[in-house]
């Protein structure tokens, strides 16, 4: 390589870097802004804003879904497997929200540490399975991840659709 | 002065624009029909025959659109970057024509995987569109593939608007890892990768490899569109050549 092409190709890493070294402070910086949502065991630790609109996510507890009978109040409670939050929730849910399902919820924390919502949004996984293939499983006793299903596991899903 | 010779002739040969344009006009039906087949099976194979998904539906379908678009808004900006940076170094004046010749398929496939995301997003999620870090920087993206062709047509094809775009696509070039990796350094909505290269994909193969198939089909696309951007740029950089004036005269 000549002399005049070293010099613009370390000119060249130097922008690269410096561009890199910017970026990486600022996104250091802004780390927790940049997430989405606030955990169970963030909230329990008061990492999150009481009264402020922020965003709760975690799992949907198996058998903790109560739909009022007479409107759209639906109380769950989610949980990241360390800490659980009880989520309060009026309105219209996403198609893939059931027991056992990631969500991430909008809205704010109330003085008695209920998380009452605004919006809740279904999670998904990356895992994609056909539907021939989850029946073969279920019956077999194991879910996707290939973890032991407890047994009212899909009678339990189902009664609360 | 004596130079070292790493490469094979021809590779060095490409670098010159009468030479370039000989052997892409060899090699662009190959790839044409190349591209005409992968994607016609594949759309075939994602929408008829691949199972749905046990939770999602058939709209887990758009998985066959979004994966490759978003794949390849990636790639085409690395590879935009990278022949910026080989036009910087080498002064090398295909580099710079392959660099202007991605940033507008880049950007539209970027709007594709946006577009396709929001569609698949109202059903699975419940919302069109949410401001987490992966979305957010494949919106960034976007935003760097219109600076680029901002500078270009703010500048022209001259050295400079070369030189201009190709250091706003180095600086942007930081955006990629924080695309790929926002997933997982951040809580986010959109979930993490189906694929990666050191473990099996959380997918069953009759779903993946149609998704396969679209992605090469989606390759063998961009390099069809970009060669034939890249042709239509050494004619018109070229005019005052005899090869082209003579090329002309032919006609």
């Amino acid at each position: 390589m000549t002399p005049k092409r070293k010099k613009r190709l370390i000119l060249v890493l130097l922008v690269v870097f410096a561009g890199v070294a910017a970026v990486g402070l600022l996104v250091f910086a802004l780390n927790q802004n940049i997430s989405l949502f606030f955990s169970p065991s963030q909230i329990a630790a008061g990492d999150a804003p009481v009264n402020t609109r922020i965003r709760a996510g975690g799992m949907v507890v198996d058998g903790s879904v109560k739909r009022a009978p007479d409107s759209l109040k639906i109380e769950f409670v989610i949980t990241d497997f360390a800490e659980k939050v009880t989520v309060v929730y009026e309105g219209i849910l996403p198609d893939l929200f059931r027991e056992g399902q990631g969500i991430v919820a909008q809205g704010a924390m109330d003085k008695n540490g209920v998380f009452q919502a605004i919006e809740v949004l279904a999670k998904h996984d990356e895992k994609y399975m056909p539907p021939e293939v989850i029946d073969a499983l279920e019956k077999a006793g194991v879910d996707a991840q290939g973890n032991t299903l407890k047994k009212d596991y899909s009678i339990n899903s189902e009664a609360s659709q | 002065m004596a130079k070292k010779q790493i490469m094979p002739l021809w590779f060095y040969r490409l670098a010159s624009p009468k030479y370039c344009y000989q052997i892409t006009a060899t090699l662009l039906p190959y790839f044409a029909a190349i591209t005409l087949a992968l994607l016609s099976i594949g759309i075939v194979w994602a929408l008829l025959f691949a199972p749905q998904d046990y939770q999602q539906g058939n709209s887990f379908r758009i998985i066959y659109i979004h994966v490759p678009s978003a794949l390849l808004a990636q790639s085409i900006y690395l590879t935009m970057a990278l022949s910026g940076a080989i036009g910087i170094i080498w002064k090398m004046k295909i580099a710079d024509m392959v660099a202007y010749a991605c940033a507008p398929i880049g950007a539209s496939m970027a709007f594709v995987a946006l577009i396709t995301g929001a569609i698949w997003g109202k059903p699975t999620w419940g919302s069109w569109w949410v401001w987490d870090a992966r979305l957010t920087s494949m919106l960034i993206l976007l935003f760097l593939y219109f600076g680029v062709m901002a500078l270009y047509s703010a500048m022209g094809n001259s050295a400079s608007a070369a030189r201009a775009a190709a250091i706003l696509s180095l600086v942007g070039l930081v955006n990629i890892p924080i695309i790929k990796y926002s997933v997982d350094w951040w809580n986010t909505l959109h979930q993490p990768a189906t694929f990666t290269l050191t473990e099996k994909p959380a997918m069953p193969v009759e779903m993946w490899l149609p998704l396969l198939v679209m992605v090469l089909g989606f390759y063998f696309f961009f390099a069809t569109a970009m060669l034939l951007r890249l042709r239509n740029e050494i004619l018109l950089r070229e005019k005052r050549t005899s090869w082209v004036k003579q090329l002309v005269s032919e006609l």
